[in-house]
């Protein structure tokens, strides 16, 4: 995969460099602000309220006694 | 003699052989990247969440300290001349009557002392994904610091710059003070506990024999790190409350910038 990206880079070494590092640096900005963002919500790990297991999303349950709000 | 290197394998002399090596060697980088990309996203949900909410963490700062500088502004044109005048009016059971804030805006500024002179976290109002992106966030409808009731505020554990990350270390007896507009409100840790996801009782009054119990706080946060298993709740009492231009020993106010 790597060697057949290499091959159709155009130019000399220094060019499929270049080329080879744009194309990376794509891949991570692609990543970090696009999938990631969108991957995250969806995970379970990054929960920090105390929630009713009953729905389906995470919907927050509003205090059953609001003291003096 | 000279012989030109074919960089180039010719296509017709491929065997059987060299596709079963080019699928193995094509599979092999596959799954290392696949690898890569999976640390790379572990490094986003250390780091990279934490830069998103540093600045979402300056722009309250700025936000709040002005609001607390608007609030002092009456007092000093207002008749009276050094009196300190209240910023807010009461309600009638003396809670403090704070303007409304909308959802993800700064509400309050949370200050422990056991983890740092300067670790202070802008609160802001609401704990939905977005909210909690920005900062610790305050459960709508629980109190304000100050108020009488329980003041519920949630945070990250190990992500978006992990601002409850060491919660765990929290004691009873460490205060923990909360900036308003109208001074500084000081509770302190009574207890901490885990609980299961499901807890929802925790944000309400934890001294439900008791009530009304007064004056005091829950956090709340993911248990362990790394992981959402459980919950980590610190509980807190009221202490006392102290004059904007008073700010209690041991902490570093946090500036507008």
């Amino acid at each position: 995969m790597y060697v057949w990206i290499w091959r159709k880079l155009p130019g000399n070494v220094a060019a499929k460099l270049g080329g080879s590092l744009a194309l990376l640096a794509g891949a991570v900005a692609l990543l970090l602000f696009l999938v990631f963002p969108y991957v995250e919500p969806r995970l379970p790990f990054n929960n920090v309220n105390v929630d009713q297991p009953v729905p389906a999303s995470s919907t927050i349950i509003a205090p059953t006694a609001t003291p003096h709000a | 003699m000279t012989e030109v290197v074919e960089t180039v394998p010719p296509r017709a002399g491929r065997t059987a052989a060299d596709v079963v090596r080019i699928l193995v060697s094509g599979l092999g980088q596959l799954l290392i990247t696949a690898g890569v990309i999976l640390l790379l996203f572990v490094g986003y949900e250390l780091w990279f969440t934490g830069i998103y909410t540093h600045q979402q963490q300056q722009a309250a700062a700025r936000d709040i300290t002005k609001e607390f500088a608007a609030a002092q502004a009456p007092a000093t044109a207002g008749p009276g001349g050094g009196t300190q005048a209240e910023p807010y009016k009461k309600a009638p059971n003396g809670d403090v009557i704070y303007p409304k804030v909308t959802a993800g805006s700064a509400e309050t500024v949370l200050y422990v002392p056991r983890l740092g002179k300067n670790y202070h976290y802008v609160v802001v109002e609401g704990v939905g994904r977005d909210d909690l992106k920005k900062g610790p966030g305050h459960y709508p409808g629980t109190a304000l610091p100050g108020q009488l009731g329980n003041v519920v505020v949630s945070g990250h554990r190990t992500t978006y710059l992990a601002p409850f990350n060491r919660f765990d270390e929290l004691r009873a007896g460490d205060p923990v003070i909360f900036e308003m507009a109208d001074g500084w409100y000081t509770y302190r840790v009574v207890s901490t506990e885990i609980v299961q996801p499901t807890a929802t009782w925790v944000i309400d009054n934890p001294y439900p024999d008791k009530r009304p119990v007064g004056r005091s706080f829950t956090f709340t946060t993911c248990n362990p790190k790394y992981s959402a298993r459980q919950r980590l709740v610190v509980y807190g009492s009221f202490v006392s409350h102290t004059a904007f231009d008073k700010p209690p020993a041991g902490i570093n106010p946090v500036k507008g910038g």
